[in-house]
């Protein structure tokens, strides 16, 4: 899977960063949420995490990107420690939250540019420059000036995204891209996920429930459930596994049960 | 961290965040727009009832005392006793209770919903600091605003009083006579007293709220209870403070 990453940004040539996760363990008032997960996201490859409600997918991202310190287990980005303090400083990461947690005091534009603005990487022309170039490429082009909370949840996902972009991100980390979406809003969103990850060999990550973007986007697929990882592979491997709990998950539906 | 921090715990990191926001204070120059917005803000939202309540504050003042005082022989105190008690003690602790509630709920209420709302995760996701990006705009603007508006209460005060001392049929004391005995009795060391104690009642409002904010948990409940937090110990504070500082500017 590694060898389809494109070439990247030529700027910075290894720019998907590799991520490990060991023994990764973590309680909240003394209930464990997560016991011991261990994988390995490859640079430049796109890998889904699915798993039903409450199986513990928002706090491992929370770890993911070091907002949340692990009990026990360490996660590594390129072989250093994601709690390390000079990993911000050297990685480019960023999270999209299910939320989008776009800052309701800003515009929509502000909120974009305000990792550029706050870091004083570009002058404000450029800025305006990088901000409309990205609003427009998820498609917002025209919501620079609005308010976050005249947005829709589909759009506020989509201008979190872009505010993401804008970091250009060595990982990326998806939270519940497509949730609260109609489907085609959803299928938008995909395919967002997966020409930034062509574009520029980004390490994605992406936590969803949603069983059609898992299968349209993922190089592999890990199957979460209670704090656990049950299967992890590629997404055919996924289909065929032999497990009842992924096989319940992948092909619950929903019947008509004729009242008797 | 536990649900229900130990309140030395609590006393701790509020501490702990003056330290951090003292030692952003080289990037306060970047964050000057910032600091002007909440300055701005502060004095907008208090300078009306500012002046409302010391007129009123220096006119009871001058109602409570000048009579007995006027009985007694001594009209000319009454300038005096409106003048300290406004400039070192009233203007400094009411106009600091006031900023608490009016401004110390607010940066309690809006840092609260960052932080429910997922803001600050979002901020540091970023790299921003929360505490260079959210905190010391806000110490800073209100370290400069309340030690202005309380040299406005106090010169507010000061005329609520007068106004009273000559109004009153019971004393009927003359402006230019007011202020003459004020003058004689009022050193510029008790007006900077009172404006050094804002200055600190200040900073703790800013910690305190700022503080209450960022450690806020769980939904809407959590930030409701978050603002009454920040009020009710900012103005505990204060009095303890008042307290401590007034003794310790006697020698």
């Amino acid at each position: 899977m590694n060898a389809s990453a494109s070439p990247a940004n030529p700027a910075s040539p290894a720019y998907g960063v590799d991520l490990l996760v060991r023994g990764l363990h973590k309680s909240f008032d003394g209930l464990e949420v997560i016991h011991g997960l261990d994988f390995e996201v490859l640079s430049g490859e796109i890998f889904v995490i699915m798993g039903p409600s409450g199986s513990g997918k928002s706090v491992l991202l929370k770890h993911l990107i070091g907002l949340e310190p692990p009990d026990a287990g360490e996660i590594l980005v390129n072989g250093e420690s994601i709690q390390s303090p000079e990993i911000a400083a050297k990685y480019r990461m960023a999270l999209v939250f299910q939320s989008g947690a776009l800052l309701n005091s800003l515009t929509v534009g502000e909120n974009v540019g305000l990792y550029l603005t706050e870091h004083r990487l570009k002058t404000p022309a450029e800025i305006g420059r990088i901000v409309g170039e990205k609003l427009t490429d998820v498609g917002l082009g025209d919501a620079v000036n609005k308010m976050p909370a005249e947005l829709s949840g589909g759009m506020k996902k989509r201008a979190a995204i872009a505010r993401a972009l804008v970091i250009e991100p060595q990982l990326i980390l998806y939270d519940e891209p497509t949730s609260e979406l109609d489907p085609l809003s959803s299928v938008v969103i995909g395919q967002e996920i997966w020409k930034l990850n062509q574009r520029t060999g980004v390490t994605s990550l992406v936590v969803t429930h949603d069983r059609d973007l898992a299968f349209g986007v993922a190089d592999r697929i890990a199957v979460m459930d209670e704090g656990l990882i049950l299967a992890i592979g590629t997404p055919d491997e996924i289909k065929r596994s032999s497990l009842p709990r992924v096989q319940s998950f992948l092909n619950a539906d929903f019947k008509r049960e004729p009242h008797l | 961290m536990s649900p229900r921090p130990h309140i030395f715990e609590n006393i701790g990191q509020i501490v702990l965040l003056f330290w951090h926001t003292l030692r952003s204070l080289p990037l306060a120059w970047r964050q000057r727009r910032k600091v002007f917005d909440q300055f701005l803000e502060i004095g907008n939202a208090s300078l009306l009832m500012v002046c409302v309540l010391s007129f009123f504050i220096g006119g009871v003042l001058a109602l409570q005392t000048g009579p007995v005082l006027v009985e007694k022989g001594l009209p000319s105190a009454v300038g005096g006793i409106v003048g300290i008690a406004l400039a070192k003690e009233l203007a400094p602790v009411m106009m600091a209770i006031l900023i608490a509630g009016r401004i110390g709920s607010a940066m309690a209420a809006e840092i609260g919903s960052m932080r429910v709302y997922q803001e600050i995760d979002a901020l540091r996701t970023m790299n921003i600091d929360p505490i260079h990006y959210l905190v010391l705009p806000r110490l800073l603007a209100i370290a400069f605003a309340l030690p202005m508006l309380v040299v406005f209460a106090i010169m507010v005060g000061w005329f609520g009083g007068a106004t009273v001392a000559e109004i009153n049929q019971h004393m009927a004391i003359p402006y230019q006579v007011f202020f003459a005995d004020l003058r004689s009795m009022v050193a510029p060391k008790d007006v900077a007293n009172g404006v050094f104690k804002s200055f600190c009642f200040a900073l703790i409002i800013g910690s305190v709220s700022c503080h209450q904010g960022l450690t806020t948990m769980g939904g809407p409940r959590g930030i409701g209870r978050s603002v009454t937090k920040a009020v009710v110990n900012s103005i505990i504070l204060i009095v303890l403070f008042d307290y401590v500082i007034t003794r310790i500017l006697l020698h």
